[in-house]
């Protein structure tokens, strides 16, 4: 028998019991139809996470002060730590292959302001935040150059959500508005950037970081951003960063977390995200396996007298096997090509309904989610398709 | 054609031998009209089943066209059947999801016959059957005489050497039961061998040889009316 006889013979008895072989199928088409849609919002969260932190760069490291150790002797002066300073930073600056610093400290603030007043975060950063982090100015200019150091001015820049709050669509250039009780001058507003992990930056004040360490009485920063030159290699550069750091600190009460760190605890979160996704569509699954199991077996003693008459007609036994497995991979595949289906759509009228759910269809999956569905069909088929195999001949001629 | 020698089947019920075939020998050649007779249990069915490569003896040489094929392997067996044995039943066998048409088109796949040959052979031997215009019925859509007809046209198809019904009327009215006997007798007068077990005696006497079985044993061999003695 040829494989496209063998083939057609089988489609034909998957064909004549529709409704019990699409009921089997239903089984391996929910379990695929969750695989695809699970896995394209893990796909989507990834994507969005990785571009959450990559949004404002990639070449970027940060350097934050303290550093998880254990020490020997308890309260040691060696375990002390020194405050991360606008020194430490403007030396930062010197090491090779460094483009730019940008100091940063961070608090909630009340801003008054056009006679009306909100409470909002208040960034302390340096001139070259906008350069690092890809921001772009709608009005005015950003901080000046003297930010960065102990005397800078009094200067404020607005994220575009404050400026709307506080001023609508009025010019603020120039104003005088007031952070908790300090009076600043407006030099800028900032283009609407968005939210960073439910933060929202276009809500915030940015003043230098001076001036924000006398308003939250800080002696030291909250951290220190990097961006190096894409050229630079991280090793490199690390290595620069700790000598000129240990040099100004005499040892290492500091902490060099680099994206390609971040980005690897963050994608060992989501595989074990995904390995779970994979479990749940898993289990539908092999709940799918059982239903073809037990349809294939019914198949087999309802068609005993089928398989006798194609014994007498000298079909061998491995044929018959053949042809039983064959029906029970056909139900399986395609109860997989139809939970793709409504997976692939699934995800779509997802994506339609809501647009903040990140998701993004990965082929690999699909392919891997079919032969996973054709492969449970093998397996489930083979137990009944032995039996019919190995059935007596006569009995099963006798069989009505 | 066919020849066997000494051939006995014993089953084993519980802790007891059942003799379903007790040292039979036979000889039938190509193209004879024999008809297989007997009480029940007196082992017609047995020696059909013998005959058509479906089980095999316990003791004793059955040799088919001078070769050796109660020793061959499964799937040589198959082979045998597929190309040289058809098989009429009385329950007629179709496959019921089929049309006439593609349970007769079966055996023909099975010996891997090309397409364009297949529809044109199914298409001739069902035309001869009369039953053409019933080609795209379902079984369920057919009457007893005409199942057995599609049956009788599988059976032919791959033009088999011999054929061998069992009670191939015993499931259908007077009237259909003649219809079949008459396809078949003139098949057999085509050169087909052709070997029938019934409970019938109308049906029996029909055949130029008759056969009576008792107890696995050949009590009776008569050909052209005149009785034979009993090789024993």
């Amino acid at each position: 028998m040829s494989l496209r006889d063998l083939f057609l013979f089988s489609l034909r008895s998957v064909i004549a019991y529709k409704m019990r072989a699409s009921l089997t199928a239903l089984g391996i088409t929910i379990g695929i139809c969750s695989v695809v849609i699970l896995t394209s919002i893990g796909e989507g969260i990834q994507t969005y996470v990785v571009s959450e932190f990559t949004q404002f760069g990639t070449n970027i490291l940060g350097v934050n002060p303290g550093k998880k150790t254990t020490m020997g002797i308890p309260g040691a002066i060696i375990g002390s730590v020194r405050p991360l300073t606008l020194d430490d930073a403007q030396a930062l600056n010197r090491v090779s292959g460094v483009l730019a610093v940008v100091p940063a400290v961070q608090g909630n603030v009340q801003v008054e302001g056009n006679n009306k007043s909100r409470r909002t975060t208040l960034i302390g950063t340096g001139s070259q935040m906008p350069y690092v982090y890809k921001f772009e100015l709608a009005l005015g200019s950003f901080l000046p150059a003297d930010s960065d150091g102990h005397r800078s001015r009094p200067v404020a820049v607005l994220g575009a959500k404050l400026w709307k709050e506080l001023y609508g669509s009025k010019n603020p250039l120039g104003d005088r508005i007031r952070i908790s009780g300090s009076r600043y001058r407006v030099l800028g507003v900032l283009k609407p950037k968005g939210e960073i992990l439910g933060f929202d930056l276009d809500d915030s004040i940015y003043i230098p970081a001076h001036h924000s360490m006398v308003l939250f009485d800080r002696e030291g920063l909250m951290g220190i951003d990097v961006l190096y030159s894409p050229h630079a290699s991280t090793k490199e550069l690390t290595k620069g960063i700790h000598r000129v750091m240990l040099a100004r600190h005499g040892a290492e009460d500091y902490t060099i977390v680099t994206q390609e760190r971040m980005l690897e605890t963050l994608g060992s979160i989501l595989a074990i995200l995904t390995l779970s996704v994979a479990g749940i569509g898993g289990v539908s699954i092999i709940v799918g396996a059982i239903g073809i199991l037990t349809i294939t077996y019914i198949a087999v003693s309802e068609r005993t007298s089928e398989i006798g008459l194609l014994r007498a007609l000298g079909v061998e036994p491995r044929t018959i096997l053949i042809l039983f497995l064959s029906e029970a991979i056909c139900v399986a595949s395609l109860g997989g090509l139809l939970g793709l289906v409504l997976g692939i759509s699934g995800s779509f009228i997802l994506k339609v309904f809501i647009p903040a759910l990140p998701i993004a269809i990965n082929w690999y999956y699909l392919v891997l989610a079919e032969l996973i569905a054709i492969f449970v069909g093998l397996v489930a088929g083979i137990l009944p398709a032995r039996k019919a195999a190995k059935m007596d001949t006569i009995e099963a001629l006798r069989t009505e | 054609m066919i020849h066997l020698d000494h051939i006995s089947r014993i089953f084993t019920v519980g802790t007891q031998e059942v003799r379903a075939l007790d040292d039979i020998s036979l000889d039938i050649g190509a193209g004879e009209y024999v008809s297989i007779m007997g009480p029940s249990g007196s082992g017609k069915s047995t020696l059909l089943n013998l005959l058509g490569l479906l089980d095999r003896p316990t003791h004793g040489i059955y040799k088919l066209q001078n070769e050796p094929v109660s020793s061959l392997d499964e799937e040589q067996q198959a082979r045998i059947r597929r190309e040289q044995i058809g098989f009429v039943f009385q329950f007629f066998h179709l496959i019921p999801r089929l049309t006439a048409f593609e349970n007769v088109e079966l055996p023909l796949s099975l010996n891997g016959v090309i397409k364009e040959e297949r529809a044109q052979r199914v298409r001739s031997i069902l035309d001869s059957l009369g039953i053409l215009d019933r080609a795209s019925h379902r079984p369920d859509q057919l009457s007893g005489g005409q199942r057995q007809r599609v049956a009788i046209a599988r059976a032919l198809v791959v033009q088999p050497a011999m054929l061998l019904a069992d009670e191939p009327t015993g499931n259908l009215d007077r009237r259909s039961g003649r219809e079949v006997i008459d396809i078949l007798e003139d098949q057999n007068r085509k050169g087909l061998a052709l070997i029938v077990v019934t409970h019938d005696p109308d049906l029996g006497k029909r055949a130029r040889r008759r056969i009576r079985l008792e107890d696995g044993q050949i009590v009776q061999d008569i050909r052209n009316d005149q009785t034979l003695p009993l090789e024993q």
